[in-house]
């Protein structure tokens, strides 16, 4: 509780430029929400540049070196497949969307509340963390076989092993988040006659969001991970499913025409998290 | 103490004694410390540091209790936060996510409280402290004397009779300090709030106070008080005169005496 918080605490700060417990280090914090920003035409050029040069080396090479289409096909085929091929795909890409979102929405609701509660008590969080670090260490994948004898090869197994992935990643950084107690700034709140319930919402959320962001990001990569996988582990959908398929067909545009959606869906998933960084989160950098 | 003092006694504490629990054991913090503060009189609390000051004001704010005694205000016991009392802290506190405008409806949200009804008093409070024009700025993009300043009008914002002040400059530079030590005498002087303000750095407080009361080191306890009678408004120019000078060795003594060290700052 804030209060007992308050009462046991001698009222001395750290002077500005020492690093607090709890502290986060901001380089943990950018590296995930902040690239190098463009600025100058030369750069858009430069980068395009390189982008054509990438793709067109590759298309190159591989006409030049006659390499194989099943060992690697060209960035043109892989094209026209993703075009050719998508109204195939598209109900897959849908399935393994709808897992990663509804398995998210569950796993990141669970990470935070057992987050904002676990930190209430330090006693509790003891208890608790070996468990919480058991499973964010643990490949939620193994479980899908045991998960798939008991729900079928629908999208319920998968959704329960995305679940699993992602609420440990959100709750042991939105807990980290909560543990950084500012005390000057929670006794600013009371000195305002602030209630504990305010001082969560004025207070302690909005110092944890850069934490339970980096949390959100962090667990929906490991969800996407985990639902490709669970897919290919054993379904009757989803891109992961068509991953396995096209390769036991040896249909390589196609196979990579998956990887490539699946590509796009991560680096979806990271500007989102990026943009809601920018907008909650932006005074901590 | 004189019977005119108790009568008229804005906020008192009595016998204040406080003990810690921490990991290394329990520390006396304050020991039977006693004051009285008049209406719309400037005290200052001088005392090296770790002498238990900051203790003995979250105290009289209510963010903590004592082991032993009480606070009154107004003759009611101080037991949590209260209305009437503000509180400004050492360093200024601001809300990094919040800009200034927002930083300073805080306590008008707290409180519930709508802000639109009291923009006119803060938009006339920034003005007067300078900080007109700054209200979308965000924390980081304040120097730390605005960001002190913003913090004074969080405080003052609401409208509280006793301003508590916990060595609310004693983070910023010497020059900027003079400035700020300026503005609250302008400010008690307009407003006749009653201020508690400490500090370990002597000139500000003769500068700034009508009475100083002077700690000893762990365990606080009053060791002397001092009655400061240079006339107001006081200018930046009598801290070299000699009759000051006067004043700061005899404090300085005086803490020299009671068993107090060299942790005072004379500047």
């Amino acid at each position: 509780m804030p209060d007992d918080l308050l009462r046991d605490k001698i009222p001395t700060f750290a002077k500005k430029g020492e690093s607090q417990a709890g502290d986060v280090s901001l380089a943990n914090w950018s590296a995930l929400t902040s690239g190098p920003g463009v600025r100058t035409w030369f750069e858009i050029i430069a980068i395009v540049l390189v982008a054509v040069l990438v793709i067109g080396g590759t298309e190159l090479w591989i006409s030049v070196f006659k390499v194989p289409q099943y060992i690697f096909p060209s960035p043109s085929l892989i094209g026209a497949s993703m075009i050719r091929d998508f109204p195939v795909l598209w109900p897959h890409i849908l399935v393994t969307v709808k897992e990663l979102v509804v398995g998210f929405a569950i796993g990141a609701t669970i990470g935070m509340v057992l987050a904002a509660l676990i930190t209430q008590s330090p006693f509790a969080e003891k208890i608790v963390t070996p468990y919480v670090v058991l499973l964010v260490c643990t490949p939620m994948i193994a479980l899908v076989p045991l998960l798939i004898l008991r729900f079928g090869f629908g999208s319920e197994p998968r959704i329960i092993a995305v679940t699993l992935a992602v609420y440990p990643m959100v709750m042991i950084n939105s807990a980290t988040g909560f543990r950084r107690v500012d005390l000057a700034k929670i006794a600013l709140a009371r000195s305002f006659g602030a209630s504990t319930l305010q001082i969560y919402w004025k207070i302690r959320i909005p110092m944890a969001m850069p934490m339970i962001i980096v949390g959100l990001m962090v667990g929906s990569i490991f969800g996407l991970l985990t639902a490709t996988g669970a897919e290919l582990v054993g379904g009757k959908d989803g891109l992961g499913n068509r991953l396995s398929y096209y390769s036991s067909l040896i249909q390589m545009p196609q196979f990579f025409a998956c990887i490539v959606f699946l590509a796009l869906i991560g680096n979806l998933i990271y500007v989102t998290f990026f943009l809601i960084g920018k907008k909650w989160a932006s005074w901590e950098a | 103490m004189r019977n005119g003092d108790a009568r008229s006694a804005k906020l008192s504490v009595e016998g204040a004694t406080k003990y810690y629990q921490t990991r290394t054991g329990i520390v006396h913090a304050l020991d039977d410390y006693s004051m009285q503060v008049r209406e719309g009189e400037l005290v200052c609390v001088l005392g090296p540091s770790g002498c238990g000051k900051s203790t003995l004001l979250w105290s009289m704010a209510g963010l903590h209790g004592l082991t032993k005694g009480q606070v009154l205000l107004d003759g009611g016991a101080i037991s949590r936060p209260h209305p009437e009392i503000a509180m400004i802290f050492q360093e200024a506190n601001l809300l990094p996510w919040r800009n200034l405008i927002r930083n300073i409806e805080l306590p008008f949200e707290i409180k519930k409280l709508p802000p639109a009804k009291y923009r006119d008093r803060i938009t006339g409070l920034l003005a007067k402290v300078g900080l007109a024009g700054f209200e979308n700025k965000y924390p980081r993009e304040l120097s730390g004397g605005m960001q002190q300043r913003a913090s004074i009008v969080r405080s003052l914002a609401v409208d509280p009779s006793v301003l508590l002040m916990d060595e609310p400059f004693g983070a910023l530079d010497a020059f900027t300090r003079d400035e700020m030590n300026l503005l609250i005498q302008q400010i008690w002087m307009e407003t006749g709030k009653t201020i508690v303000f400490i500090t370990h750095n002597i000139a500000e407080a003769i500068f700034l106070a009508d009475r100083i009361f002077v700690m000893s080191p762990r365990p606080g306890r009053l060791s002397r008080t001092f009655e400061i009678d240079f006339p107001r408004p006081r200018q930046l120019s009598l801290n070299t005169t000699p009759a000051f000078i006067e004043v700061v060795s005899e404090i300085k003594g005086a803490i020299e005496h009671g068993g107090g060290h060299q942790a005072v700052d004379v500047v």
